[in-house]
């Protein structure tokens, strides 16, 4: 194997991996550390930086982040990363004067459709820089499906209008309630830019006999939540079944568990495994007497006088075809008929562009979808970017706000008469964490803890308001615990073969098995003559050459703890530990292009 | 040495040996001698070979005397039966404890200064008893402990950290173990696991007195230029004579050898020593050859490394003094105290 260029920014990125998996690069390590600290407000800014809604996030993200976390491969569950970054937001002091303090105004007007988090994030980005931003919106206060789809017992509206008041206290102007229903009457009020943050507003039909019949009690999903967010809706019948297994569907069932709905079943087409929602919200749901029913198709909904009373199911199961692709089919079971009072359809979420006309300059997709670059996220129309739900379909904020960072930095570059084409690579900070002999500046001694439960409320209480939040969140003691699970993967080992005397101390100390010094070959053959095995072929091997000996060093970065002792067992400081700092690329970071190989 | 403890997760995919051990199992406390210290790379040998042996820890008996060397047995099978004895009195410890218990396995860790000075006597004796064990003999030239004065092993000519040249001859244990009819004598170097392991795994193995010398680079006070006992010299002048695999009773050998490169030797036990020469005209029996080989060698500036001797059907100092099968602990009493009448028998014989 060629020896690894450590100086290439993604290398360590990678090792870093749950800022790697997060969409906007979050750094993870670093803000846990602090909340370790107790500096919360310090931890707060971190996440602000790069994801914008912290509190918001740290009670509804869809955690990528936490499937990738490292603990998880050295033990059964990774880091509670998401509800970490909710105790930032829980403990930290007024955090408004720490807020960017805008430029003056440059003159160019930017037009934001939609107050979501992509649409927010772009304002944030850009209102710092001078640029005036209107953000337009339908509903009257901003913060998009953030406020209108996620019931309140998930995330208060406080927490919303914290968030999203330190974007709109940017000098950004907000017009609430004002639809934009025509793009090309925009374009013509001669913005300098346009982004189009409208999400994915159109809950999909389910179009099944006696769905026109039965119509008053079948609602659909994010509409009947948006109702009940404006509180337009305020109760639903004894029985009801919600059809569809994602997040909305989670989202569903428990809102009506708090509205008058006793007996709450979801019923989905697929198996209990497949479902799209996250295991904590199925977890959740379940938790609230909510059964979950399995490979059961809705064929028809039941009615009588116009009044609906219950859904046909057909029983099916999985069988799996020679390419290993899913199919359904019939189990040969008899239909079921479940008797309901109301059926909330949560099968999907598609996107709506009645109101872009088809001759403004914006090409379309055989999906009906603009053509969006995913790297500018411009569209055909070289003033008009796209992000969030509305660039490629339904994702979820944190998507959304990566979306919104890189169109925000494609409108800087734009309206700076620059080609946005040309994406400046990250900083990258590197520096040693040496205190003394064996001192670091970070806790090396690794926990053995268990990843800690978030306290909820008392589920009688928590039932019977739908306001009432029903996750506590970690006081501050559970979340100390847990930050020092974390293994502190942004803190590299970082190796320098003219020291290196070969004496193996890192060899024989290294609690994981990862470092082996041996002949060099092609990664395959490597790979089966490590020390341990090395089973996860997507995580790097670190090699190094110019040895004495001849031979290279071999690190597997797969389940290295980062406890920095290879370091400490080193005579000759070979081995050291460095903090891997990125700064992603926003609008407006100092170093615009500068030319360097990403690996 | 370091602050914190070894972290007790362990690689989730490690191989587990026979009794469902990792080699994690086999560890002992956290080492603290210096950082890069060769002897914690034959403490990592020692539990390499123990957990491919699948030993139960219960069943060793480590024993050492004083010294950075006689402190590892702290960092390895911290489960096992541990005596940190007098300086230089571990042979004789250990010597007492075999007779008592002949059931367990003897592991004799000392230092070059513990056995090549203050227990030269000792460690002769125990070599020359035959007793059923595995000497191991940390030799890093250097009396590390106060500060790198010249050990007895030290090489006539070579220099100290501070530019001091070695006046005296050294003792070479290994020609002393060949000589006092050791029937397992090897040289090994901390840094050459791949060797080390096999050898440490077969002396084991091996019943009667087993001897290994393995030079082990002392990184504070003999790992510089002018030392014969530091990395760079070591591994420049490194003679192998023999590259070792150990095979246990029922595996069948699946390695495939270039015929004529390999010799078996199987043991009392039933483990065989595959042994694949490096040097064609070597032969690991012939006690004198070896001493000659050796010697001639050693006058060229080579370290000689590898199993240089071994007599299969050796005996041990049970055999020799015909003592009882069992171990003492676990005579009763009837045995132990037979009366008065076996006394009197006793006596008159004497008469």
């Amino acid at each position: 194997m060629k020896p690894t260029d450590i100086s290439a920014p993604d290398y360590f990125h990678k090792v870093v991996d749950c800022q790697w998996a997060c969409p906007a690069h979050t750094p993870v390590p670093e803000y846990i550390r602090l909340i370790a600290e107790g500096r919360y407000s310090d931890a707060y800014m971190i996440n602000w930086k790069s994801n914008v809604f912290p509190g918001i996030l740290g009670r509804t993200c869809d955690r990528p982040c936490e499937p990738a976390c490292r603990r998880g491969r050295v033990e059964e569950t990774p880091v509670a990363i998401c509800r970490l970054k909710r105790v930032a937001a829980d403990f930290k002091d007024d955090v408004k004067h720490r807020m960017p303090r805008p430029l003056a105004k440059n003159g160019k007007r930017i037009a934001i459709v939609g107050g979501g988090p992509a649409s927010l994030t772009v304002a944030r980005d850009l209102a710092p820089l001078g640029y005036h931003c209107t953000v337009f919106d339908s509903d009257p206060k901003a913060g998009g499906m953030m406020r209108t789809q996620i019931p309140k017992f998930r995330l208060p509206d406080s927490v919303i209008d914290e968030e999203t008041d330190y974007i709109l206290n940017l000098g950004i102007e907000f017009r609430g309630g004002h639809r934009i229903d025509s793009l090309k009457k925009l374009l013509a009020e001669n913005y300098d830019a346009i982004f189009v943050g409208s999400g994915a507003p159109r809950g999909r039909e389910l179009d099944i006999p006696g769905r026109k019949e039965a119509a008053a009690n079948v609602h659909i999903g994010i509409e009947w939540l948006a109702s009940v967010s404006f509180e337009h809706v305020s109760k639903i019948g004894r029985r009801v079944i919600v059809l569809g297994g994602g997040n909305t569907a989670m989202d569903c069932c428990r809102t009506a568990r708090r509205l008058g709905g006793e007996d709450v079943k979801v019923i989905v087409r697929s198996g209990f495994e497949e479902m799209k929602a996250s295991p904590w919200e199925k977890e959740d749901a379940l938790h609230e007497d909510i059964p979950i029913l399995n490979f059961m198709v809705p064929v028809a909904f039941t009615h009588d006088g116009g009044k609906l009373t219950g859904v046909t199911f057909q029983k099916v199961k999985a069988e799996y075809d020679a390419k290993g692709r899913r199919n359904l089919v019939p189990s040969g079971e008899p239909d079921q008929t479940i008797p309901c009072d109301d059926v909330l359809v949560a099968v999907g979420q598609e996107n709506a562009f009645p109101w872009i006309e088809r001759d403004c300059g914006i090409e379309f997709d055989k999906w009906n979808m603009p053509q969006v670059d995913p790297t500018t996220f411009g569209s055909t129309n070289p003033k008009v970017f796209f992000g969030g739900d509305a660039a490629f379909g339904p994702k979820n904020i944190i998507w959304a706000v990566a979306h919104g960072h890189d169109a925000a930095l494609s409108i800087h570059k734009l309206l700076s008469g620059e080609d946005i084409t040309e994406r400046p690579l990250p900083e990258v900070h590197v520096s040693s964490q040496k205190m003394g002999i064996h001192e670091w500046s970070y806790d090396n001694d690794v926990s053995g803890d268990k990843r800690y439960k978030v306290p909820h409320r008392d589920k009688v209480i928590a039932l019977k308001d739908i306001r009432t939040e029903v996750e506590l969140g970690y006081d501050v003691k559970l979340a100390l615990g847990e930050a020092q699970r974390c293994l502190n993967c942004d803190i590299q080992t970082v190796f320098s073969a003219p020291a290196c005397i070969e004496c193996d101390a890192c060899v024989d100390i290294c609690p994981m098995d990862c470092i082996t010094f041996t002949e060099n070959g092609e990664e395959a053959d490597l790979r089966e003559r490590l020390k341990a095995p090395s089973p996860h072929h997507d995580q790097a091997l670190y090699v190094a050459d110019g040895l004495k000996t001849g031979r290279v060093m071999v690190k597997d970065e797969d389940v290295c703890l980062h406890c920095g002792l290879c370091a400490e067992r080193c005579p000759t400081g070979a081995w050291d530990m460095q903090k891997y700092l990125i700064d992603m690329t926003h609008a407006g970071s100092t170093c615009q292009s500068k030319a360097r190989s990403a690996a | 040495m370091t602050y914190i403890a070894k972290p007790k997760f362990s690689h989730p995919g490690l191989p587990r040996n026979e009794l469902g051990f990792t080699h994690r199992d086999y560890e002992g406390k956290i080492s603290t001698l210096c950082a890069g210290c060769g002897h914690d790379s034959i403490t990592a040998s020692i539990i390499e070979a123990c957990f491919e042996l699948s030993i139960e820890p219960h069943r060793v008996a480590k024993i050492s005397g004083i010294g950075c060397s006689s402190k590892t047995p702290d960092y390895f099978l911290g489960n096992s039966h541990g005596f940190n004895s007098v300086h230089g009195r571990m042979p004789s410890v250990l010597t007492g404890a075999n007779l008592a218990n002949r059931d367990l396995i003897y592991l004799g860790v000392s230092g070059d200064g513990d056995s090549a000075s203050i227990g030269f006597g000792q460690f002769a004796h125990s070599i020359r008893r035959g007793v059923n064990m595995t000497y191991i003999v940390e030799n890093n030239g250097v009396y590390g402990l106060t500060k790198g004065q010249f050990s007895a092993t030290a090489d006539r000519g070579s220099k100290s950290k501070k530019g001091v040249t070695n006046t005296d001859n050294a003792i070479d244990l290994v020609a002393i173990a060949l000589q006092l009819g050791a029937t397992f004598v090897a040289r090994s170097f901390s840094g050459d696991k791949s060797q080390l392991v096999p050898l440490i795994a077969a002396a084991i193995e091996h019943k009667g007195a087993a001897f290994i010398d393995v030079i082990s680079p002392c990184i504070a006070f003999n790992n510089h230029s002018g030392s014969t006992k530091s990395f760079d010299y070591v591994r420049e002048h490194n003679d192998a004579v023999n590259r070792l695999d150990v095979i246990t009773g029922r595996d069948p050998i699946t390695v495939d050898y270039a015929p004529g490169t390999v010799q078996v030797v199987e043991q009392h036990d039933g483990t065989r020593l595959a042994l694949r020469k490096i040097d064609a005209d070597y032969d690991v029996h012939d006690r004198l050859a070896a001493m000659t080989f050796l010697q001639k060698h050693a006058a060229k500036g080579q370290i000689v490394t590898g199993l240089l001797h071994i007599d299969p059907e050796a005996n041990d100092l049970h055999d020799r003094l015909d003592t009882v099968a069992t171990p003492l602990n676990r005579l009763d009493e009837a045995a132990l105290c037979p009366g008065s009448a076996a006394l009197d028998k006793i006596n008159a014989s004497l008469r």
